[in-house]
């Protein structure tokens, strides 16, 4: 039975002085890596040689006002040998790019993602570099040490959905706001009630301007909706 | 006179492999438009929040692309401002059906961390491993029901429920409250267990047994449920390690990995329990081993509560717990203590550490990374339900849209976990 000491040490044959001497703090065996490019090279043989055939998690930490900045953190496992074993690799801000380990293991997909949502760090050759938890557009990476707890404004809308919901005023959705049971009843629609033409408001909302150049947004149908 | 041919019903993602190509259509033009379907966030079979953009060809799917976020709460930036203990009630709020787990996970790390993991009182470790398996069996109660109800059996899901009303009763007396519990501490528990809460849990274990072999009645044979779950949603022992998948999930494709046998913590090894292990890796599978898995969970129980020592539920070191109240009042050191803990929270060393814990939904690890002090530098929880979705792109091409609910559910998902 080997232990995480062993593997590191003969990974550590393997790629000599790219790998750090095995740090060992509560039982945790760490290498660190001093190139970043060479990652996918040293997981697929800690996979396919040493028996590291199960990624845990990937991370990446921000040593905000150190250089390098970021340091990426790779937790393998083995069901063979049930070691575990940590790799960590520094990159610098200016460059902020690793090579992916997605076609070492497809778990790496979402894990990688994940860090670029949250700290920015990208990773070549990914199939599908997205936001993950953030969404589209979002200016910023939450989790990057100089981001604020309480958040920072953006351009972006406040709100998800500014324009009217998809079936707004269709022959099946309740109107809302309408005085009575009977005025909110689509099927009971009549012309000239209150409902249709808040309905036609409801429609027109997206408009800027109306005709004689008044603002036309969602002011009036909120008036008109209070008792 | 045309040959005639059997029409022979195949998996449809076998169908679509055979079919040849019609004479003309290479280029695609006359084949039927796609069709995209969004299912979700607010959609029964989701639980929760999960987003699925579906694209379709007729019924069958041929792409699947899950969207997730809509519940990220920033609780890893959130750690990174407060103190280690401040973060407890956090984790209720993982894995908002197995909150117990999440909190005995957590502290865990954090005494990792600390070197405080092996002297823990035995009835400290005691009382959390009971915690976890009533968390796991809660879990499971929710996840087996609503599972259940997602492919069309209604009864299950009161059935379990009525059980879990007996959990979250012995969950209330224990800490307090029904849900978020925030029940243990690091170097010990909030509390002791409360007069009598042995017996009312030895009486729920046994009752329990009971429900469970009902569910059970209800749904292993039944055919409407096997014929929706059994080939359904296969992932293959290889996918199934490629994907990162943990717990249940993996062991239902045959994976004979549990953490609890692994890497043993607390008094995992020295009770004895079975690891269920599936075979065919799809839904029906994955549904039999959580069935199994509650029976395990029970057997731990009574073996707990047979072997429950006496003693102090806290590690005895005022630097890491909080020192009783009286004993604050009355004196200068235990005041410091209490003053210190408060303010600056426990004084960890400078180090990192991965704690995995087995949970209902699989390995919840905490990484934590301290430069020293009472607050963690980055804390990164790898939660199972995350990870576990990942695999969704891979599995659902191929099926039908209403094999979609049945995947979710056997996949037993929890969408504050997945998104963080």
């Amino acid at each position: 039975m080997s232990s995480s000491l062993d593997l590191a040490q003969r990974l550590r044959t393997q790629f000599g002085a790219l790998l750090s001497e095995p740090a060992e703090f509560r039982g945790e065996i760490t290498l660190k890596v001093s190139d970043a490019e060479r990652l996918p090279e040293i997981c697929a043989f800690a996979k396919r040689e040493l028996g590291f055939d199960y990624l845990v998690d990937i991370t990446s930490l921000d040593n905000y006002g150190d250089d390098p900045r970021f340091t990426l953190v790779y937790h393998l496992y083995g069901f063979g040998h049930h070691c575990y074993l940590r790799l960590k690799a520094d990159l610098s801000e200016e460059k902020g790019e690793a090579p992916t380990v997605t076609g070492v293991w497809r778990t790496a997909n979402w894990h990688e993602r994940e860090i670029y949502d949250m700290m920015g760090i990208r990773f070549r050759g990914h199939p599908d570099l997205r936001r993950i938890l953030m969404w589209e557009g979002y200016p910023y990476f939450p989790l990057r040490k100089d981001f604020p707890l309480a958040g920072r404004t953006s351009d972006a809308p406040e709100v998800a959905f500014s324009e009217p919901a998809p079936m707004a005023g269709g022959p099946f959705v309740t109107i809302a706001g309408g005085k009575d049971a009977l005025s909110r009843e689509p099927r009971v629609r009549i012309p000239d009630t209150d409902a249709l033409e808040m309905n036609a408001r409801v429609e027109r909302r997206d408009d800027v301007t109306n005709a004689h150049g008044e603002a036309h947004g969602p002011g009036p149908i909120e008036e008109k909706m209070r008792p | 006179m045309p040959d005639l041919h059997e029409i022979q019903f195949k998996d449809p993602a076998a169908r679509i492999a055979e079919t040849a190509p019609l004479p003309g259509t290479e280029s695609g033009e006359l084949l039927g438009e796609k069709m995209v379907l969004n299912m979700g966030p607010s959609h029964p079979a989701t639980h929760g929040v999960l987003r699925i953009i579906l694209e379709l060809d007729g019924e069958i799917i041929t792409k699947a692309t899950p969207d997730i976020g809509f519940l990220h709460r920033g609780d890893e930036k959130i750690a990174e401002n407060m103190t280690f203990t401040q973060f407890i009630p956090y984790t209720d709020r993982l894995d908002y059906l197995a909150p117990l787990a999440n909190n005995v996970a957590y502290v865990l790390a954090v005494e990792k961390l600390m070197g405080i993991d092996k002297q823990l009182p035995p009835r400290c470790q005691f009382i959390r491993v009971i915690c976890c398996e009533l968390a796991r069996i809660s879990s499971h109660l929710l996840g087996l029901g609503s599972f259940a109800m997602d492919v069309g059996a209604m009864t299950v899901f009161l059935h379990t429920f009525t059980e879990r009303e007996k959990i979250y009763n012995l969950c209330e007396s224990l800490t307090g409250a029904r849900f978020t519990t925030s029940y243990t501490r690091i170097g010990g528990l909030s509390r002791d267990l409360p007069p009598g809460w042995a017996e009312q849990c030895r009486k729920f274990c046994h009752e329990v047994v009971v429900n469970i072999d009902e569910s059970e009645t209800l749904l292993s044979r039944n055919r409407i449920f096997v014929d929706r779950t059994q080939g359904v949603g296969v992932i293959s022992k290889e996918d199934a390690i490629d994907y990162g998948l943990s717990g249940p999930n993996a062991r239902g494709s045959g994976i004979e990995h549990d953490l609890r046998k692994a890497q043993p913590y607390l008094v995992y090894d020295q009770l004895q329990f079975e690891v269920p292990v599936g075979t065919a890796g799809d839904c029906y599978d994955r549904y039999v081993l959580r069935i199994e898995e509650m029976r395990q969970s029970v057997r731990i129980i009574h073996q707990c509560l047979d072997k429950l020592p006496g003693g102090p539920v806290n590690v005895a070191d005022g630097k890491v717990v909080m020192p009783p109240k009286d004993r604050v009042l009355t004196r200068m050191e235990e005041l410091i203590h209490h003053f210190i803990n408060v303010t600056r929270g426990i004084n960890a060393p400078a180090g990192e550490i991965y704690f995995g814990h087995e949970n209902p939904k699989g390995e919840l690890g905490f990484y934590i990374n301290s430069k020293g002090g009472g607050t963690p530098y980055r804390l990164k929880i790898r939660s199972p339900s995350f990870v576990n979705l990942s695999i969704l792109p891979h599995v659902l091409p191929g099926h039908m849209v209403s094999d979609v609910v049945a995947v979710l559910g056997s996949f037993d998902f929890v969408m504050g976990e997945c998104d963080r």
